[in-house]
């Protein structure tokens, strides 16, 4: 089996090196030829709107958007589950979005970088890990086919931060900035699964 | 779950900004204007101030942070990181600009040094840095300060990409001999650098900077951000290259573009057709300021 990682723009060698640490035989995206030869796909962070625009240069928009129909395995955080999400809110007026996951994410809605924080986490079917949130999206609404496999309480709410529905998993910290690749095992056990 | 242990300003979030920077450009505007033109092209942060580098160059004159109103301006308009710059050693301007939430500082050579001893001491903030650099010494001293992303300096403002390169390659030369080098040399070399031990032995042990190393000074077309990007930068800025060109939208998109693909000639090509004059410049001979030597 081999995933890989979008490579348009973004913290994509933190992906790749945890995916390879993982025991993945991994790739970089960024034409809609390469996208052809992975079982799986991380959408990583950077800027949602630099990747969005550069997802419809490149042609990956709707070859992405055929394969994720067709029940690929995905893992977006932070920017990645903004594209991969259903409804944005604070974004450009004409940021889109891949829908993948029935999700509303507020960009940037724990403030700006001064805000950014890290904080321990407890993910359900994967474990205990700590979240590195940066600009990160707020999850503020979820549909009844999310499963929401991890919350933090900040302000009074308590927000999912770790969704998956199907074969997609978003996540709004970045497990990729830290050495612990659980999340990452887990994303390629459902690639593989969903490869069968 | 409780709310009790929320950690800001750490290392790893203050990095972490520039690692979601990579692949990507950030730009130089003087106004909310320009900053909606970089959003619209694909850029990943805006760097605000007051004039562009080579108009710094042509005005003279001592050259400051630039005015907060402009700044707020700016980051009403924009959704992407809104980045200011601070002088050498200027730490008010630079508590001014944490106070404004602006996402990152860069205390950068443009502007006219307020220290010509110290930089700002950059652990005491929860914003993080970015500094220049013209080799590897220069980039450990100001990470030993708690820079968290080094950009090769380059020579701000004349569209000549010759200084960035030198840095460049002086950098990753200067990486390349510590890693060849045995534990017992590395106490010498850290002397010669004048660098901090311990991130002499990281870099050694690592093989590159202990965080991003962007590039900035001289970049002006797709051809300059391809070149740079494969000689081992991870981002660039773009100052006067972009607004002081002839047709400053299809400039700033083609060198997006240019930095997602800068390996495959055929779409740096692409991109690169029927673009319109990049900006005049200058040869650096006829400079009568080098900004680059600002900065120790």
């Amino acid at each position: 089996m081999r995933v890989g990682v979008l490579a348009l723009q973004g913290d994509v060698r933190e992906h790749r090196a945890s995916l390879e640490r993982a025991g993945a035989e991994v790739v970089d995206v960024r034409t809609p030829r390469e996208l052809d030869l992975v079982d799986g796909l991380i959408l990583p962070g950077g800027e949602s709107t630099a990747i969005a625009k550069l997802l419809d240069t490149s042609g990956l928009r709707l070859a992405l958007a055929s394969r994720l129909a067709s029940g690929m395995a995905a893992f977006g955080t932070c920017a990645g589950l903004i594209a991969l999400s259903s409804h944005i809110e604070d974004g450009r007026a004409d940021q889109w979005s891949f829908a993948a996951l029935d999700v509303t994410v507020k960009r940037n809605g724990y403030g700006r970088q001064i805000a950014s924080f890290e904080t321990p986490i407890d993910v359900r079917d994967v474990g205990h890990m700590v979240g590195v949130f940066i600009r990160a999206p707020r999850i503020i609404a979820a549909g009844p086919e999310v499963r929401i496999l991890a919350t933090i309480n900040r302000d009074g709410s308590d927000d999912p931060v770790v969704v998956r529905q199907g074969n997609v998993v978003g996540c709004c910290f970045h497990p990729e900035l830290t050495s612990d690749i659980q999340l990452h095992q887990y994303f390629l056990q459902i690639a593989a699964a969903a490869a069968q | 779950m409780s709310s009790a242990h929320i950690e800001t300003g750490s290392a790893r979030v203050k990095r972490g900004l520039a690692d979601m920077l990579r692949g990507g450009v950030i730009m130089d505007v003087v106004n909310p204007e320009q900053a909606k033109i970089a959003e619209d092209a694909g850029a990943v942060a805006v760097m605000a101030l007051e004039r562009v580098p080579s108009d710094i160059r042509r005005d003279g004159g001592v050259s400051r942070m630039s005015d907060p109103k402009m700044i707020k301006e700016i980051q009403a308009t924009v959704t992407i990181p809104v980045m200011a710059k601070a002088r050498i050693g200027h730490f008010a301007e630079a508590q001014i600009l944490q106070a404004l939430d602006v996402d990152y500082i860069d205390e950068s050579e443009v502007l006219t040094p307020a220290d010509e001893v110290n930089h700002i001491d950059k652990w005491a903030f929860t914003v993080p840095f970015v500094c220049g650099a013209t080799n590897l010494g220069e980039a450990l001293r100001r990470i030993g300060e708690g820079a968290c992303m080094i950009r090769s300096k380059g020579e701000a403002g004349t569209g000549n990409i010759v200084e960035a390169v030198r840095h460049l390659r002086t950098i990753n030369m200067e990486i390349r001999r510590l890693q060849t080098a045995d534990a017992s040399e590395l106490f010498s070399l850290a002397k010669d650098l004048q660098a901090p031990l311990p991130l002499v032995q990281e870099v050694a042990e690592r093989g590159e900077l202990p965080v991003p190393l962007f590039c900035a000074g001289g970049i002006s077309t797709p051809a300059d951000a391809s070149l740079v990007l494969q000689l081992g930068a991870q981002a660039v800025f773009v100052g006067s290259g972009i607004f002081k060109s002839d047709d400053p939208i299809r400039m700033a998109n083609a060198i997006v573009q240019a930095a997602t693909h800068f390996r495959d000639a055929a779409k740096v090509a692409e991109v690169s057709t029927g673009l319109g004059a990049a900006m005049k410049g200058w040869e650096t001979s006829s400079l009568e300021q080098r900004l680059a030597e600002r900065g120790w």
